[in-house]
């Protein structure tokens, strides 16, 4: 049986604000690594999520009168290690003695395993390539991020108990089929690893670029928690530059969160934001990061090409200080190892300020088949109509722009544009969407 | 752990040039390295019989239990240590048979 909790005595005497500050602060630090311990003791998702859950439960019921321990973390884990043994005990009461006994026998001898591994293997976990992509959004979210399932219930705007289902979907597959808590094989290390950031990338936009009606146009408690995880996952993955370059873009990109969308609800172009709103630093260390990766060896993948486009844009203190040549050619660039359609939508948008909204509008029209369906390349087109002064196909594009928009602050801008046609003389063409720098 | 793997088969011309021996050697590796537990091909889903014993009385069909334009094919059943694993040899089975193959696990 375990007998100490963290090591030594607690402090106590804090107001009850401090004890409420330090549980906030354990459940954002220790969170993670409590439940990845516990799965890599355990080798039970499940167990280990509603086991930790019952500490942080317990913590906010001791702390108060107990003090908080020295070692919160430490705390944390041995009373969730306790509470899932308690657990299996339960369990197994009408089953197997014998099993049960060599179970306890076990656990009570096994070392945990080193903490950061097991953290790095929880979010492969999470984000396996055999878990449909909502799946691992909504696992990371939870097991990963610490959020509760209400919580990422409604930063999706599904129902609670849909969430809860998926979630738990997801973990019954990760046993049945059994998903392996392990670190990739080397040889899959790259392709597993973008599998992650692709997963957090979501979670970011789904938080910059909000969809649905009636919603906050920025959720800012997603861009916030995919800052964080894209922390832990550089933390734990130094060397790879992709992790780096995702992290860099998402700060660079959320440095423009409070300038993007205005007073009244509408969006605000990057050309006609305030820049003395921007957060300076976020955009410092976002910037730091690219140099970084400048002066690393290697050809740079799509999230540091990305970042890099954020990097010159944020160093612009005016817009029209801003240095469109060197965007095009990070495009170029990015063109090369991504032939999306919608990079190279963004890619005219560079044109557009460089050669001008003749030749921008050629490669636009050409995409059309492909991305006819999405409101930015409506909106994209608009604007170029718009400055090539042809308002009445303008008219037509923000109409299907307005039409396919999802979000609330883009459609308020798109509708006052597409109103102004006609009466004002304004040359603005970028649009600030974070893939779309 | 056993994995179940379907290969699902559209009736379109899968045959590829050196198909058969990629995967005879496959199947050989699968037996090598302990995978192997059994393998087989099927025949047509018209030479099907479908029984339904569940009421009072025996009801045949002629056909399969359902008309798809997807159907199985054949089957593999694997020894695997876990799903990537599985997974692995799953992606190499239908780069041999040139057919999509779902890989789901048995019940322990």
């Amino acid at each position: 049986m375990l007998q100490s909790e963290g090591g030594g005595p607690a402090v106590p005497s804090l107001s009850a604000d401090d004890v409420s500050a330090a549980i906030t602060k354990a459940h954002h630090e220790e969170w993670s690594r409590v439940v990845a311990s516990l799965t890599g003791r355990f080798g039970d998702l499940d167990l280990a999520e509603e086991s930790a859950a019952e500490a942080f439960a317990t913590a906010v019921v001791r702390w108060p009168d107990d003090g908080v321990p020295p070692n919160p973390g430490g705390w944390l884990t041995t009373t969730a290690t306790r509470k899932a043994i308690d657990r299996i005990r339960r369990e197994h009461t009408r089953h197997d003695k014998q099993k049960k006994a060599e179970l306890l026998h076990e656990l009570a001898s096994c070392e945990p395993h080193a903490v950061d591994d097991d953290r790095l293997r929880l979010i492969f976990t999470c984000c396996h390539p055999a878990l449909s992509m909502e799946a691992r959004v909504a696992l990371t979210l939870r097991m990963v991020g610490g959020l509760t399932v209400s919580e990422i219930a409604s930063a999706f705007l599904v129902l609670e108990s849909a969430m809860g289902r998926r979630i738990t979907r997801a973990k019954t597959k990760i046993k049945e089929a059994r998903i392996p808590y392990r670190l990739p094989m080397a040889q899959d290390l790259p392709v597993r690893v973008s599998g992650v950031l692709a997963v957090l990338y979501l979670v970011f936009n789904e938080g910059y670029l909000a969809t649905g009606p009636g919603t906050e146009p920025v959720r800012q408690e997603l861009t916030t928690e995919a800052i964080q995880l894209a922390r832990l996952v550089r933390v734990l993955l130094p060397e790879d530059g992709e992790v780096s370059g995702l992290l860099a873009l998402m700060l660079l990109t959320d440095a423009r969160r409070d300038a993007r969308v205005s007073p009244s609800g509408e969006l605000v172009s990057l050309v006609e934001q305030d820049r003395g709103t921007w957060d300076t630093g976020k955009i410092f260390e976002g910037q730091q990061l690219v140099r970084e990766r400048l002066a690393a060896s290697g050809p740079p993948g799509r999230y540091q090409i990305l970042a890099a486009i954020n990097a010159v844009h944020t160093s612009a203190r005016d817009a029209r200080f801003t240095d469109w040549s060197q965007i095009v050619a990070l495009y170029d660039q990015l063109v090369r190892i991504d032939s999306s359609p919608v990079v190279a939508l963004n890619r005219a948008i560079a044109v557009a300020e460089l050669d001008g909204p003749d030749v921008a509008l050629a490669i636009v029209d050409g995409l059309l088949v492909e991305l006819d369906g999405y409101h930015a390349y409506h909106a994209t087109r608009a604007d170029l109509l718009r400055r090539l002064g042809r308002s009445h196909a303008s008219r037509d594009a923000y109409d299907r722009a307005i039409d396919l928009a999802g979000n609330t602050a883009e459609v308020a801008y798109l509708t006052r544009r597409r109103d102004q046609l006609g009466q004002g003389r304004d040359r603005d063409i970028l649009r600030d969407g974070a893939s779309e720098p | 752990m056993q994995y179940l793997f379907s290969v699902i088969d559209d009736g379109s011309e899968t045959a590829t040039p050196g198909g058969a021996e990629a995967l005879s050697a496959f199947n050989e590796r699968l037996q090598a390295q302990g995978h192997w537990v059994y393998a087989g091909g099927l025949g047509t889903t018209t030479n099907a019989t479908t029984i339904d014993n569940r009421g009072d009385e025996v009801v045949l069909t002629d056909g399969p239990y359902v008309e798809s334009k997807e159907y199985l094919g054949g089957i593999w059943i694997v020894e695997a240590a876990d799903l990537d694993e599985a997974l692995a040899l799953a992606t190499e089975g239908s780069k041999c048979c040139n057919r999509k193959v779902e890989v789901r696990p048995f019940l322990v």
